[in-house]
Formats: C-alpha cells, structure tokens, sequence
C-alpha cells in the first residue's frame, strides 16, 4: 500500500506508541484521585503539557487537552460567542474553513449570531482587504485557519491576527494541518486561540489541544468536573495526552528536515503528473503551501472515480476532506477559489508522509496515468473539454 | 484493500459516517466497463443524453436496433464509480433486448444485478435508465420519421 492522504490522519511513531503504553497498562490511575497512585498519572498529564508548551512556545497553564481538533475548535468557537455573549454577536470567518469550524459557526448562525465568510483569491488565500472592513462594534471573534486541509495553502495568519489584535477582538486559528509540519512555533503566530492534534503528526487519535492565551475570555462547552482549568470537564484522556506530547516534540524537532524532503517529493509528483498528463490544474500551487498537500484537478473525469481507481492498485489518496466522502456536493474549498464545479468534481488530494518515499512517487505518477487515461475513454465529458 | 475491505461490508452500518464499500461485481463494472464507446452515425439509431442535476455526472447512450432489437448498444459517462458501474450494467442488461424488454428495466434491477450499491450511490442507477429511454424515445422518432406518421 501507497498512504498519500496523510492529511486525514497519519500513523503513530513508534515512539509516541510506546510512551503511552505503561499509561493503558499499569499506570492506569485517574489523575484527579489523592492517591500516590493517581498522582502518578496527574505528573504525567502535567510533563505532557509542559513538553507541549515548550514546543509550542506557551505557558503550560495555556493549554486545554480534549478529543479530537473539532472539539477544540467548538470549544473555541461556542467557548468565545458564550463568554461575549453580552458584547457583540458577529463572528468572521472564511469560506475555505473545515467542517469543523464552518458547521460550528452555521449552528452559531441558527442561534442567532451573525457570520461573515471572507473570501479568498484565486490561490485560496484569503483577501485581508475585506476582512479590516468587515469588523464592527458587534464583532466578537475572529478565526482564520492555518494550513487548509485540501489545498495546504497557508494563511498569513500572523498578518491577519494583528487586525483583529488591535481592536481587541479574539482570534482564534486552527493549525491542525500546519502543526508539525512547519518549523514556526505556533505561540508566534500571534492569535489568542489556536486548535491543533494530535493524530495529524503521527500522535494516536481522540487527542487534541486547545491554546488559550491567558485573559482570553471562554466558557466552556462540555460541564462538569474541574478538569483543564474547569474549560473542559472529563477524565484526561491519560495516555492519549502522553503520547501526544511524544508525537509533538518529534513532529517539531523534525519538522525542518522532513519538510525539506516531502517539499522535494512533493515538486517531483506534481512536475511529474502536469508533463504526464494533459488537462491537469494544481490548486493552490502558486500560494505558499505545507510541503507535504497537493491538490489537482483532471479535466473531464471525477475524482471519486479516481480516488476507487488508485484504491484498487493499492493507493489510497482523496478528493479533499475526508468528512465528505460520498458527498455529491463539490469541495466548498475549490469552489472558493474560482474552480468551476466540474473541475472541483475532478480534483483529488495527495498528502505525502513519513511513509513516503522516492520509489513511490514514481509507481503514484504511472498509476494516475493509467487510471486518468482509463476514465478520459470513459468519460462523455471528454470532447466538449479538448 | 478494496477486496479486504469488501469482505468487512457486514460489519459496517451506513449511517454512522461516511461508508462507501463497492463489492466486487460494480469494482469490476468500473474497471472494465462493458460497451464503452460510442457508435457511428450510421449506426445509430437512436441516441440519449442525460444529466443529474444531483450530483453533475452525465451520460451518452446509443443504440443501434434491428428486428426490434438492441443489437449494439453503447456509452460514454462522466461521473463517480457509482455513475460508471451502473451504466456499465444497463448496457449490459438491455444489450440483445426486445426494445419493449429494455424499456422495463428499472433502477431497481440494474442495482440487483450489480448485487447492491453503497445508499448515498441509488441515484447513480437512475442516470443509465434515464439514458436508454431517451435513446429509446430518440429511436421512435427518428422511425415515425422515417415512415412519414406525425
């Protein structure tokens, strides 16, 4: 098998792996019980967060563990419009956001707050212009993504955080796509929130941070206990935060060198596929990008045909996020940035990894051939694009 | 992986996320779709051109007929695995029909033959059966046409 859908979720490092399995295995305590034996647990919950923080460039103390990206990102969004329920009810965003956040802030609308969707260039990056002129007196929170998870185009996100900064408005950013695989520390990005997780560089699934810079107003969203400041009740999820720390300090120790060599990787796959194949577009490619994302498009064939073909030659590779599969609807994403929507029907997302290696650039580019050409003999749509 | 996946089918409910699980008969549909192509001027007789509004897959469709017949048949379709499979299948089952035959396939019986599709892919089978009763129609004309009725 080929893994190139790494943005949708990685393997675990081994490392990351074996440091978690005392935690399932003796060391089973419950980090809230007075015993030496729940102590046990509660140091490591704590030298996992200060292990972050330092990777991160923040205060252990800033950091909310809890399950998955989404989470985070719910916390941040519905945590900001609770706590500033009584100062404003408009909330911006962009058009490109995960589904994560862009449902969030839909369901925000259904409670009666107002969103605004930035929109973004023909690049996917987003046009800073309007987003000065849509804050008001109203305006709450903003939040901008890091990487996207389809294209990899990378927002100026210390740019866009300045604006809301100096009007005091919260900004929130979800680099889970950018975490780890950009050498930057997330603390210089300059926003008050920011969401990563940890299964998106190689920690294991059901773990995620929230970044809560002090002073930032939040309410939380999941009650009870006091766990994570009283921002997030529940049992921490022990072993899952270990591993996450192993998989974060990794990710950033190697983020400089293997982005270095997934950028060379990636070049070659898209030089290769643009001079093998006629018809083809590279979505975002003249943005700055996470070095490891990929995004085309192929005239005149459909990416979820794609997507079966390469599968059953063993390549597993996507049409963008994997939270839509089956989805009719073509990517919000390509759509925002101009695609027409029998291009963005035709795109496929590749997302190289640690996994990845020279000999598999090579087999991905003759199977996409193969396959491209294959459904171009099927395909009606064929002679109206020549 | 498709086929191990495949062999996982029962153990996965629809409705709890994304599934998609195509079993072997529509992999092979859509690997090695039957009368792909399309057909001469000369031998058409009758031609059909749909779209779905749903999804934007489309499909071409020509029938050649003879006795009453659908002696060739063949196709063209812009679309999913579902889209592929199921107009592979349709060609497949009206090939050597009886034009009264062919007319009497449903979406139903294109779904039964491929022994099932993934819920979210039902409609793809509509696009095929749509295609041949347009073909069909087109037929009819172009013979009323030719025998002078209005």
């Amino acid at each position: 098998m080929i893994y190139l859908d790494h943005n949708a979720t990685t393997s675990i490092h081994p490392r990351a792996f074996e440091a978690m399995v005392p935690y399932l295995r003796e060391r089973w305590g419950n980090p809230s019980s007075p015993y030496r034996f729940g102590t046990e647990a509660r140091v490591a919950v704590e030298r996992a967060r200060t292990r972050i923080a330092e990777c991160v460039g923040c205060k252990p103390a800033e950091l909310v563990f809890c399950s998955s990206g989404t989470e985070s990102d719910n916390l941040a969004l519905r945590g900001v419009a609770q706590a500033l329920k009584s100062k404003g009810n408009h909330i911006v965003t962009t058009g490109i956001e995960h589904p994560a956040v862009l449902n969030t802030c839909k369901a925000l609308e259904r409670e009666g707050y107002r969103i605004t969707y930035l929109p973004v260039n023909r690049d996917g990056v987003v046009e800073i212009e309007a987003l000065a002129a849509s804050l008001g007196a109203q305006t709450i929170l903003v939040t901008v993504m890091h990487a996207n998870n389809e294209t990899g185009v990378v927002q100026p996100v210390e740019e866009i955080a300045a604006i809301p900064r100096k009007r005091g408005i919260v900004f929130h950013t979800d680099a889970v796509q950018s975490a780890g695989k950009l050498p930057q520390r997330l603390g210089e990005l300059g926003a008050d929130l920011i969401t990563f997780s940890g299964h998106k560089l190689y920690g294991p699934k059901g773990v995620a941070a929230l970044y809560v810079r002090d002073g930032t107003p939040l309410a939380p969203v999941t009650t009870g206990g006091a766990h994570e400041h009283g921002l997030r009740a529940g049992t921490e999820n022990v072993a899952g935060i270990v591993g996450f720390a192993e998989a974060v300090t990794l990710a950033f120790e190697s983020s400089e060198t293997e982005g270095q060599r997934l950028r060379a990787l990636r070049d070659r796959l898209e030089r290769e596929v643009s001079s093998a194949i006629r018809r083809v577009k590279l979505n975002g490619a003249r943005a700055p990008r996470v070095p490891n994302t990929s995004n085309m498009s192929f005239q005149g064939v459909d990416g979820e045909s794609i997507v079966l073909g390469l599968d059953v030659r063993g390549i597993c590779v996507s049409t963008g996020s994997a939270c839509s599969t089956g989805d009719p609807e073509p990517s919000h994403v390509l759509l925002a940035m101009g695609l027409s929507a029998r291009e963005a029907q035709g795109s496929i997302r590749l997302s190289l990894g640690r996994e990845t290696r020279e000999e598999d650039i090579g087999l991905t580019v003759q199977t996409l051939v193969e396959t491209v050409e294959r459904l171009r003999r099927v395909s009606s749509a064929r002679d109206e694009a020549d | 992986m498709a086929s191990a996946a495949n062999d996982r089918k029962d153990d996965v409910q629809e409705g709890f996320g994304p599934v998609l699980f195509y079993n072997e008969v529509v992999i092979d549909h859509f690997m090695n779709p039957r009368n792909v192509g399309e057909l001469d001027e000369a031998d058409t007789d009758g031609f059909g051109l749909v779209g779905d509004p749903f999804c934007g897959d489309q499909m071409k469709l020509w029938i050649a007929v003879q006795a009453g017949r659908i002696a060739k048949i063949a196709f063209k379709s812009f679309g999913c695995p579902g889209a592929i499979a199921t107009s592979s299948m349709l060609t497949a089952l009206a090939e050597g029909k009886t034009i009264e035959e062919a007319k009497s396939i449903s979406d139903d019986d294109v779904v039964e033959a491929l022994g099932g599709i993934p819920e979210k892919k039902r409609h793809c089978s509509l696009l095929g059966v749509r295609a041949l009763h347009a073909a069909i129609d087109d037929w009819e004309r172009r013979r009323d046409r030719k025998e002078g009725r209005p």
